[in-house]
């Protein structure tokens, strides 16, 4: 299994699988962070990208995913004041800009850009911003992979772990898991010969009988990460439980603000209760995104559910496994939909 | 000035230093806005007989098109909103084989857009097609209210004429057929790249970006005089490169393979695309084409290309019988996928 969104993309851009052996099967992991963000954070959003005075500042993949009341682009179109911003940072800048405006980051992730977060409000904390603050779902990778290892319907055998992931969060939770459940861990990139590295390391590890953690991105991993993004993380998040979208509630597996920061916590400023949010029925985002099945083996997957017409968030996300798929679908499975 | 506003006698104040409504008003500040700009920069005789419409005398088969613009920054490395609305509308008409003769022009204005960025937009459009041989005939002002505009959108029209060469045989995807030769005139995506990039602030002078939008007759003629037979031309714009060879297997009914390694994308538009998670086969170009030519032409076309001011033209591809409809890529790693329309806007990815 890889991890991480990106890999996906380029495993499905590459069409990585048709030069495979029949005996590696990838599977896709739940690293796509649009994926697994819960629906309720999403109407939480929305209900707030629709309040008066405020500007909703997001990343460019969280517009398409569909809330109960339609998405991000249609708030904008109904009047809201959305901005797509591609750093936590520049949500701060807009603050600093609109103080007649409240500014509300909706900031989604892993580890990778829970750091750039974490800057934003201590940087809105250095400047005593009153109109700034954060809906937060950053979640962590590590638990996600051990919980997927626990479950009885587990096919992993080895893992592809996300690389980028690990430049900012280091490798030190991986030897445990990879003792625990006996799975090779191979720290991999995102370019095509990294993912066929990694892939080469896992075949290697799984021949010789043994599971070991093995850095095949070594030009962008160190062992302890980005020392100083963590310390930003831990500064300003401490690690919960969290629900993933898809997968239920992951121990350990996102980030929380600390008290001392609680006045950026938008969930405490504003009244923004979804109440009961329900998903698409006909959606089998959640086997898909524990690797349980393929994009391609969903009723839905072409059909009913297409980037256009997303029924869940992988299908809208680059970084999801089903509109990878979609996107850069195999000839074979154009030549069926021609037939 | 200030002596000026103090007067009693409520007289226009001319000098004004932005645009205001009274600028679309239909008034003397209209009149003097149309005089003293469009019609001084774009000057001929058909603007200056000041009638409802221009009256033009033309033979032979003509070609059409319409155009809109509305880019943000207005100013931007490689052209401005003023020469692009000229080129943009010359070059589907160049994509007719047509060159074009008479273009009309009308412009938003949104209140508050200083007098000396339109006259700059403006006389960049005067050189612009006065380069092209282009005659700006007609024309349009509107003003809205702050904040409803962008600064200015330009819309342009055009009438062309055909090339002699390509009245018998006009490029339409219905001339494509199996074996031909898909061609590109250059790299891809430079002007996304740049207007992003500008955007993004990640412009700086070591990332050597600049949009490519420029005329495109020129060598799209050098391949008609020189007897290439030409299928048919499309001009990668909105939605990029991939998008037009969708569409265009899609109106041929054809398929389309190409090769990754062999599409130009130059170091520091890949490198801006790959930071903000957009494909550059997806970005728009403004001063590029898609040529698609018989098989035993392709050398010859290149040649003539690199001759005429496409000194990285390529040839990208090939039109198939096989998978009807679609465009197939073969990776850098030789498998293959399918190349396929974007759903909506191309959005930059979160990590």
């Amino acid at each position: 299994m890889e991890v991480c969104g990106g890999q996906t993309h380029t495993i499905a851009r590459y069409a990585i699988e048709t030069l495979l052996p029949d005996a590696i099967t990838l599977i896709h992991g739940p690293g796509c962070p649009v994926c697994v963000t819960p629906l309720a954070m999403i109407e939480r959003a929305r209900i707030l990208a629709l309040e008066p005075g405020v500007i909703l500042c997001t990343f460019g993949d969280m517009m398409r995913v569909p809330g109960q009341g339609g998405d991000l682009f249609e708030a904008r179109a109904r009047g809201a004041d959305v901005r797509i911003v591609t750093s936590s940072l520049d949500a701060v800048a807009i603050a600093r800009q609109n103080p007649q405006c409240d500014v509300v980051l909706f900031a989604v992730g892993f580890e990778t850009t829970a750091p750039t977060t974490a800057m934003a409000v201590k940087q809105a904390a250095a400047l005593s911003l009153s109109n700034f603050s954060l809906l937060a779902a950053h979640v962590r990778v590590p638990p996600a992979m051990s919980l997927i290892l626990s479950s009885p319907e587990n096919r992993v055998d080895a893992f592809l772990a996300a690389g980028h992931v690990c430049t900012v969060a280091g490798v030190e939770e991986y030897p445990d898991i990879a003792e625990r459940f006996s799975v090779p861990v191979i720290i991999t990139g995102f370019e095509p010969l990294d993912i066929l590295l990694g892939i080469e390391g896992a075949v290697r590890q799984l021949e010789s009988g043994v599971a070991n953690v093995e850095n095949r991105y070594a030009r962008s991993v160190f062992a302890d990460g980005n020392p100083l993004a963590r310390a930003a993380v831990s500064e300003v998040f401490e690690v919960v439980d969290q629900h993933w979208r898809g997968i239920g509630i992951v121990p350990a597996g996102g980030l929380k603000i600390r008290e001392a920061f609680g006045t950026f916590d938008a969930q405490q400023r504003y009244d923004c209760d979804p109440g009961d949010v329900s998903e698409p029925r006909a959606c089998m985002a959640a086997k898909v995104l524990q690797g349980l099945v393929k994009p391609a083996q969903c009723p839905e997957f072409g059909r009913g559910c297409t980037p256009e017409h997303p029924l869940g968030a992988p299908m809208v996300s680059t970084e999801g496994a089903c509109a990878a798929y979609y996107r850069y679908r195999s000839t074979e499975i154009v030549r069926l939909a021609h037939d | 000035m200030t002596d000026e506003i103090t007067l009693n006698c409520p007289m226009p104040f001319n000098d004004y230093e932005r645009v205001v409504l009274a600028h679309g008003g239909g008034g003397r500040i209209m009149h003097r806005l149309i005089n003293d700009c469009f019609v001084a920069a774009f000057d001929n005789p058909f603007l200056a007989a000041q009638g409802d419409g221009a009256t033009l005398n033309l033979s032979g088969p003509v070609a059409m098109s319409t155009d809109a613009f509305t880019v943000s920054p207005l100013f931007f490395p490689g052209g401005d909103i003023g020469s692009l609305a000229v080129h943009g509308t010359a070059n589907d008409l160049a994509m007719c084989a047509a060159r074009a003769r008479y273009l009309s022009v009308s412009f938003i204005l949104e209140e508050g857009l200083l007098l000396a960025d339109l006259h700059r937009l403006v006389d960049s459009m005067a050189d612009a097609a006065k380069a092209a041989g282009i005659l700006i005939v007609a024309g349009d002002t509107k003003v809205v209210e702050k904040g409803r505009g962008d600064g200015v959108y330009i819309t342009t029209s055009g009438i062309g004429t055909l090339l002699d060469e390509a009245v018998d045989a006009p490029p339409s995807p219905a001339r494509m057929r199996p074996g031909n030769s898909v061609i590109v005139s250059g790299p891809v995506g430079d002007h996304g790249a740049a207007i992003m990039a500008l955007r993004e602030g990640l412009l700086t002078e070591e990332t050597q970006l600049a949009s490519d939008a420029g005329p495109v007759i020129d060598p799209v003629s050098a391949l008609y005089r020189q007897g290439i037979d030409v299928s048919c031309l499309r001009d990668p714009t909105r939605g990029g490169l991939a998008t037009v060879l969708c569409e265009l297997a899609c109106a041929s009914h054809l398929g389309i393979y190409l090769k990754e390694s062999l599409i130009p994308v130059r170091e520091p538009v890949r490198d801006t695309c790959e930071f903000l998670g957009l494909d550059p086969m997806y970005v728009a170009c403004e001063g590029r084409f898609v040529a698609v030519v018989a098989a035993s032409d392709q050398a010859r076309a290149l040649q003539v290309l690199h001759q005429h001011g496409c000194p990285l033209a390529a040839a990208i591809g090939e039109v198939q019988q096989a998978d009807a409809g679609t465009v197939v890529l073969e990776n850098a790693i030789g498998s293959l996928r399918v190349v396929d329309r974007l759903s909506g806007e191309q959005l930059p990815r979160i990590c």
